[in-house]
């Protein structure tokens, strides 16, 4: 199209074009973030040496405090007695299994509660009368105590892996449905408007428009649900404790209780910690970390 | 005025002729709810491939128009009608989505639009090369500049392929000398593509730099009060003293709008 003869349409004379092109590209050059990345070893190493800067300090701590003598040996065991105790178990093979153990019910009770708790959670956050009757349950069984279903759970399902299953998933359900539902709550609405311009609407928005903008707020609760899968799998092991069930970390703990080991005791806490940990820091910190940063959301 | 045939066979979007209107409505009346009527009988045209800037105060209904002219909203009386059933429509935010690539962005307006997979990333590299960003396709909304992500977003906006594009505000957050690149750049695109464009503007120059056609609303309610043809021969620019002498005209009027609500 070109302006008719009267002129009412003015454009840039063609001469123009090839600057306005280079004025462009030049605006385009000064403006767009560059990337910006550190060198690898200086992003690990500020990542990983503070952690351990704080665990030594703890372990220094704590070993003035057994080199000050506040309390006997057999209640309060120094971190080398703990480390002796965690090598025997290693030896017998018992600290391996109870880890294997705990760590695969643990992922399974976590993969049926992501089955469970993101339809729920869509199925809360997208029709108002299931919210309505839902969500104040949900956020409740959120801060109830999963222990608290431990008697219940022996009760239906006697001493079987029914129990501890049934445990983990009043614990980890909730906390999964809620962070799909504040996850879908915080989708922003200028990209619903922009869906509906471009012409999606209802499944087609839920699938290109709601459900990747509530991925970060979903990718949370997935974190959170994994922490209280494992609390809630620990403390269903704690409590229960038959041939049925094997040994778990939870188990080889109470083991130690009776047997008044305290080092057995230490060491089972910190195993506990450090699978917890370990999980959260291979798998979903990674994944959270992924989404925010595609997203540009991540602060480096 | 300019009565436009384009067909622009690369990009798909044909503006038929004799000249109907590409978007047109009929004494139209919007309130929300039982608050005060925002638009009031409001009645415009815009012929196809024509550029219509539409001014106002603030209050003044220019957003709740073009959310009318592409279908978010509902008016209470009158009638919407745009060639081609759905208008497509920038903000003045890119409201780039940032889990997308800018590729992924157009593309995402063309699949949306039925496009067969196959054809979709030619096509969206072909918009992209259109608003010059062929390069950065591959690139995270959050890696680009506020006018890159601006172009991208209009790149979209015309993959929807309608015959008309509404613009709300679109460059009043860019800084002034990318947004006057990006007036050339648009003018540039309008051109090639021949759509017709409604562009909402709070600025008068924008407007008189921009537009065939300026339409003033008045403010609460909104109704067309004033219409002026822009006849300004030669190149435009911003700074251009036949368009700062319109947009002088067009400033005192809307001043004097304004000050009717001082009462």
């Amino acid at each position: 199209m070109r302006p008719d003869p009267g002129g009412a349409v003015t454009t840039a004379a063609p001469v123009a074009e090839g600057s306005l092109e280079s004025l462009e590209r030049g605006l385009d050059a000064l403006e767009a973030a560059g990337p910006r990345s550190r060198p690898r070893w200086r992003r690990v190493s500020s990542a990983v040496l503070p952690p351990l800067v704080a665990v030594g300090l703890l372990l220094l701590i704590w070993q003035l405090l057994i080199w000050a003598e506040i309390k006997p040996r057999y209640v309060f065991p120094s971190p080398g007695d703990v480390w002796a105790a965690l090598v025997e178990q290693w030896q017998t093979g018992a600290l391996q299994r109870a880890v294997w153990l705990s760590v695969s019910r643990g992922l399974l009770g976590f993969a049926a509660s992501v089955l469970i708790g993101t339809p729920l959670g869509l199925l809360v956050a997208r029709v108002r009368p299931v919210r309505t009757a839902l969500a104040p349950i949900l956020s409740g069984l959120q801060s109830l105590p999963s222990v608290a279903w431990v008697p219940a759970g022996i009760l239906w399902f006697g001493l079987s892996p029914g129990t501890i299953y049934f445990v983990v998933l009043l614990g980890a359900v909730p906390s999964i449905a809620n962070g799909t539902i504040s996850g879908v709550d915080q989708v922003p609405p200028l990209y619903l408007r922009v869906g509906r311009v471009l012409g999606a609407r209802g499944l087609r928005a839920a699938r290109h428009i709601v459900m990747p903008a509530a991925l970060p707020g979903y990718v949370g609760g997935l974190k959170q649900g994994w922490a209280f899968a494992w609390r809630s799998l620990m403390a269903a092991e704690l409590i229960t404790q038959s041939p049925r069930l094997g040994t778990g970390l939870g188990q080889l703990l109470d083991t130690g209780r009776q047997l008044s080991d305290v080092g057995l005791v230490f060491g089972m806490i910190l195993a506990i910690l450090a699978v917890g940990v370990a999980i959260d820091r291979l798998l979903f910190s990674p994944l959270e970390r992924g989404v925010l940063r595609r997203r540009g959301l991540l602060v480096e | 005025m300019v009565e436009v045939v384009q067909d622009s066979p690369a990009l798909g979007i044909q503006v038929r002729e004799p000249a109907a209107s590409a978007a047109r409505v009929e004494h139209l009346v919007k309130r929300f709810g039982s608050g005060p009527v925002v638009l009031d009988d409001v009645s415009l045209s815009v012929r196809p491939g024509e550029f219509v800037c539409v001014i106002g105060a603030s209050g003044c209904g220019k957003s709740t128009l073009l959310s009318l002219l592409a279908g978010l909203e509902q008016p209470d009386a009158g009638s919407v009608s745009v060639a081609g059933g759905r208008a497509a429509l920038m903000f003045q935010e890119p409201a780039l989505l940032p889990w997308l690539t800018a590729g992924g962005n157009v593309e995402l307006a063309l699949r949306l639009r039925g496009v067969p997979r196959r054809a979709r990333r030619d096509d969206a590299r072909e918009l992209l090369r259109l608003v010059r960003l062929d390069g950065a396709a591959g690139q995270r909304p959050h890696e680009l500049s506020g006018g890159m992500r601006q172009r991208v977003a209009l790149a979209r906006a015309l993959a929807q392929r309608s015959s008309v594009l509404l613009m709300d505000e679109p460059f009043a957050s860019l800084d002034a000398i990318t947004r006057d690149v990006l007036h050339e750049e648009l003018m540039r695109v309008w051109q090639e593509t021949g759509v017709s464009i409604v562009f909402v503007t709070h600025n008068v120059r924008e407007a008189v730099r921009l537009g065939q056609r300026v339409l003033l609303l008045s403010s609460r309610p909104g109704r067309v009060i004033e219409s002026w043809d822009v006849d300004i021969a030669g190149t435009r620019r911003i700074e251009s003293p036949s368009v700062a002498a319109q947009a002088l005209e067009i400033t005192d009027r809307l001043r004097e709008e304004i000050r009717r609500h001082a009462a």
